[in-house]
């Protein structure tokens, strides 16, 4: 049982998901980040969590899945949440972009309609 | 969605069956004018189009989408004999042209001309636009700097650019173009159907030619004559402009493998 990790890493990577889970919560009760988003977060969190709690688990899903060094195992999943979590952003924002051009295109169109600036060449 | 789109076709199509004399009424033609920062060609630029009515008996009415300028375009627009549209927010030319086609397709207009707000697009060479829109040739009309080589001819890089995407846009569509960046179009109703519902945002000329080969709209330039911009910057600058480069091959490719767009949707 040398491969363990050490009870103060442990004791800390607790404390600090469960700080994390609590702000990502107060969050969400102010209405600054929104569920969809924050799921993501909450999941990541729980994962860490989970293996906190059980010390030896990164040992055996990692030799599980034939992963020698197990870090690289957490490295390889992290970055490829990251990866996945960046693209879905970058689709948010452009759905974003579009919405905004679209009301931008109809706020001048109303604008115009409306004749708030007394233009005098519109039929 | 669908009557909405082709209600004014259908309408245009009953006028003609029921009142045949009205056939042959004028064409309505609107010209889009996307500016942003041209306070120093603007008020040139409208009131040349509206010259044409003097000229050449040819009614032609200029709106303008200032594109959220930060001078005062919109200030001086306000005092010009055009439609003005202001962008609350900086869109980028693409969609500030967009805003002009949707515009004149909810007003009827037959034809929609797309000039510069930097006064490169001399309105006198607008009847060359409007050729072959009127015997029903082409859907898209592009005015070329390069078929008789006459006028501005550009900066070399800019040349090269320029040859670069005429070869790409005829690999991807077998369309010959010769000045895709050109921006200064003329399109009929049935072009601007299209391009009033979709029309690419950023740098978006060369990438439309494909929208619009890809779309089955006849295409056809014509020579025209362009100066050199009269007054404030163009919207790629020089270190900018291998990310132009890039950007709209990118953007080519892509419009190349998306599907009919009209009949998808309306269909």
């Amino acid at each position: 049982m040398d491969n363990i990790v050490p009870l103060k890493i442990q004791i800390a990577t607790i404390l600090v998901s469960i700080g994390f889970l609590a702000y990502i919560g107060r969050l969400i009760v102010r209405g600054r980040l929104r569920e969809e988003y924050a799921f993501i977060w909450v999941a990541c969190t729980l994962v860490l969590l989970f293996f906190a709690f059980w010390r030896n688990g990164l040992n055996i899903v990692s030799s599980a899945l034939g992963v020698f060094y197990p870090p690289s195992l957490v490295f390889m999943g992290a970055i490829f949440a990251i990866l996945i979590y960046l693209l879905h952003l970058s689709v948010e924002v452009s759905r974003l972009r579009a919405i905004n051009k679209n009301l931008a295109q109809k706020i001048a169109l109303m604008e115009e309609h409306v004749g708030g600036d007394n233009k005098t060449g519109r039929q | 969605m669908d009557g909405c789109i082709l209600a004014p076709a259908i309408r245009y199509i009953q006028d003609s069956v029921h009142r045949p004399h009205t056939r042959s009424r004028m064409m309505r033609i609107a010209a889009v004018i996307p500016a942003y920062n041209e306070e120093a060609s603007i008020a040139a630029v409208v009131q040349s189009i509206r010259d044409l009515q003097h000229s050449h008996g040819l009614r032609v009415d200029p709106v303008v989408v200032n594109d959220c300028s930060k001078d005062r375009t919109a200030e001086i627009c306000t005092a010009l004999d055009c439609i003005l549209l202001n962008l609350p927010v900086n869109l980028g030319i693409g969609a500030a042209v967009q805003s002009g086609f949707i515009y004149a397709w909810r007003h009827d207009y037959d034809v929609a001309l797309q000039v510069d707000g930097d006064g490169q697009h001399p309105a006198v060479e607008i009847p060359k636009l409007l050729e072959p829109l009127s015997t029903n040739t082409a859907d898209v009309v592009i005015g070329s700097r390069f078929l008789t080589k006459e006028g501005y001819q550009s900066e070399f890089m800019r040349r090269i650019g320029i040859r670069y995407f005429m070869w790409l846009n005829r690999l991807i569509t077998g369309v010959w173009v010769t000045d895709n960046t050109s921006g200064f179009r003329a399109y009929n109703k049935r072009a601007l159907a299209l391009v009033q519902q979709y029309y690419p945002d950023q740098y978006p000329e060369p990438e439309a030619v494909v929208m619009f080969a890809r779309n089955g709209l006849r295409i056809k330039e014509v020579p025209v004559h362009m100066l050199e911009r009269q007054g404030g910057q163009s919207s790629i600058s020089t270190v900018a402009s291998l990310f132009y480069m890039a950007k709209v091959s990118f953007a080519i490719f892509f419009a190349s493998l998306r599907q009919k767009r009209v009949r998808e949707d309306h269909g």
